[in-house]
């Protein structure tokens, strides 16, 4: 009986050591992030909170252009060109990671501590963890990496039901960890 | 039997019919709206998420939200919205029967626009008929609208924009995705959708199909396999998971019967669902005083449905002489311009063809008559 979904996406996985790209898994490859103009060099990312913007297929979406009011993302007149992250402008204020109808966009920060660095995700599902909760903390493919801290839990009005989670993590994590596992509902 | 008279009366109230009926009344017209559903607003109060598209196109506000501002619009522009109410049929004149309030109607209407939009297909394999399985806009109703979950463990079938979309909002709404199963070579939808249900754990098979659904009753196991170029099931590849439903989201169709029945003229292209009635620039079929907007015309998405719906409602508005050549030239100027945003890219490439085909067909019809005139 095959009915664990995590063994099957353990699977799934495993075909992605060689992923052939986003349009066959749902996870951009390796490549196609190394390619993308929205991903931050490693160095930036040291320096501290910056916009990470995983968004590597052309479709006709920008509102995280217009979202950005320090001139970081910039798409232009052609609405299904890729984001372009300028990264010496992003101060990772983090509107974009609420604002973003692909949930694609996170904001990295390797100085957050000698040992941890932070990221912020959005997240659509309830039960919304505590700051200090301990999480499993999950890379692209759901796969669980390492266990997170809740840092902060952001959930204004402006961000129209979207939360924005600040997870601590160890620094090694910090380009596989993208999200994580949903909580169990109380109900 | 009472009749109705109006200039326009626009058929259906979903994301087209609601910005036609706009346009039309904001340029003066007297406007009826009729749909059969007992709330306005089509699919679009079942779309609980942030739309993509440009911020002309309020792109990251969630598709509710939208449709809330577009009836309030509505309603502030003077159109009436008949709820609950039939229409069965429309005569070569374009008056329309109506059942309405337990009573019957012919509305005749200078101009009428329909803006029916698309039904789901199905799928049939041994087991589809078990309860347990459905289309996925039926399980988006349910978690969305009526607040109830279909069930607890779900296979979806197609990539689609639809399957993407419906399997996140079920996990939201609390229930698990075992598998999301696509028999084409590769994810149908966008790249973003498919990653918020891996990041979920959701494994997507793509290369897959269902080959049969068995249960006591209801949903209880499905079989997957893989499918050959050919897409049949490659024997011996078969898996069996453990589930209580199974949504299919393996495209829409236009509901083009009252159109049909007008006597308007089709073309057939797959790529819109099949038949879909040729129109003009100005969505008028071949039927004069009858347009068409949104899925019925070819399924697309909700924010081009809007345009195609202010496209129809601003050319009928002009044609009964109630906009100004000028003012009319202006407003399709600017609605084209955004259609062809929507239509652009990797994923527009396919809808933008399509439409040109749809008009030159009509072109094609009109250049004939013409010609034998």
């Amino acid at each position: 009986m095959w009915g664990d979904p995590n063994k099957l996406s353990r699977d799934n996985l495993q075909k992605e050591d060689i992923n052939p790209g986003v349009q066959y898994t749902g996870v951009p490859s390796q490549d196609e992030l190394s390619r993308c103009p929205g991903v931050p060099t490693e160095t930036r990312v040291k320096l501290g909170r910056v916009a990470c913007i995983e968004c590597v297929q052309e479709i006709p979406c920008n509102p995280c252009e217009g979202l950005c009011k320090f001139g970081a993302i910039t798409i232009g007149e052609q609405i299904t060109n890729l984001p372009r992250l300028h990264e010496d402008k992003c101060v990772g204020c983090g509107l974009c990671v609420a604002g973003c109808p692909g949930l694609a966009i996170t904001i990295l920060d390797r100085s957050y501590s000698d040992t941890e660095a932070t990221i912020d995700f959005p997240f659509e599902y309830l039960p919304l963890p505590a700051v200090g909760d301990q999480v499993d903390a999950v890379d692209r493919a759901g796969q669980v990496v390492c266990k997170g801290r809740i840092v902060r839990v952001l959930r204004p009005a402006s961000y129209a039901g979207t939360a924005v989670i600040c997870m601590a993590i160890p620094h090694e994590y910090i380009d596989t960890v993208r999200s994580m596992k949903r909580l169990p509902r109380r109900d | 039997m009472r009749e109705i008279t109006t200039d326009i009366a626009v058929i259906g109230a979903g994301s087209a019919g609601l910005s036609a009926a706009y346009q039309a009344a904001s340029a003066g017209a007297d406007v009826l709206v009729i749909d059969e559903n007992h709330l306005p607003g089509g699919q679009l109060f079942k779309q609980i998420h942030k739309f993509f598209g440009s911020r002309a196109h309020q792109a990251g506000t969630r598709g509710f939200q939208i449709g809330q501002e577009l009836l309030e619009r509505v309603q502030k522009s003077g159109a009436r919205v008949w709820l609950d109410t039939l229409v069965y049929g429309i005569e070569r004149d374009c008056s329309l029967g109506v059942i309405h309030d337990g009573a019957h109607y012919v509305v005749r209407a200078k101009k009428v626009i329909v803006a029916t939009g698309a039904k789901e297909n199905y799928m049939a394999f041994p087991g589809s008929t078990l309860p347990g399985v459905m289309g996925a806009g039926a399980a988006q109703t349910m978690v969305n609208v009526n607040r109830v979950l279909p069930g607890k463990r779900v296979v979806m079938l197609g990539s689609g924009n639809v399957g993407l979309i419906v399997s996140y909002q079920l996990m939201q709404a609390g229930a698990d995705v075992v598998a999301l199963v696509e028999a084409a070579p590769e994810i149908g939808g966008y790249a973003v959708h498919a990653g918020k249900l891996r990041r979920a754990g959701v494994p997507i098979l793509v290369g897959h199909t269902i080959t049969r659904v068995t249960g006591d009753g209801q949903v209880e196991r499905v079989e997957i396999a893989q499918v050959d170029k050919q897409f049949n099931p490659i024997p011996g590849t078969e898996r069996v998971l453990e589930a209580d439903t199974v949504c299919l989201a393996v495209g829409l169709n236009p509901m083009t019967e009252l159109v049909w029945m007008a006597g308007c003229k089709f073309c057939f292209i797959p790529a819109f669902g099949g038949h879909v009635p040729m129109h003009d620039g100005n969505m008028e079929t071949t039927v004069p005083g009858l347009y068409v907007a949104g899925d019925v015309t070819g399924v697309e998405e909700a924010s081009s449905a809007m345009e195609e719906g202010n496209l129809a409602g601003v050319c009928a508005a002009h044609a009964l002489g109630l906009l100004t050549d000028e003012q009319a030239a202006d407003k399709k100027a600017e609605i084209n311009a955004r259609l062809d945003a929507l239509r652009a890219g990797l994923f527009g490439e396919r809808r933008r063809t399509a439409k040109q085909q749809q008009l030159d067909a009509m072109q094609a019809e009109q250049g004939g008559n013409d010609h034998v005139g």
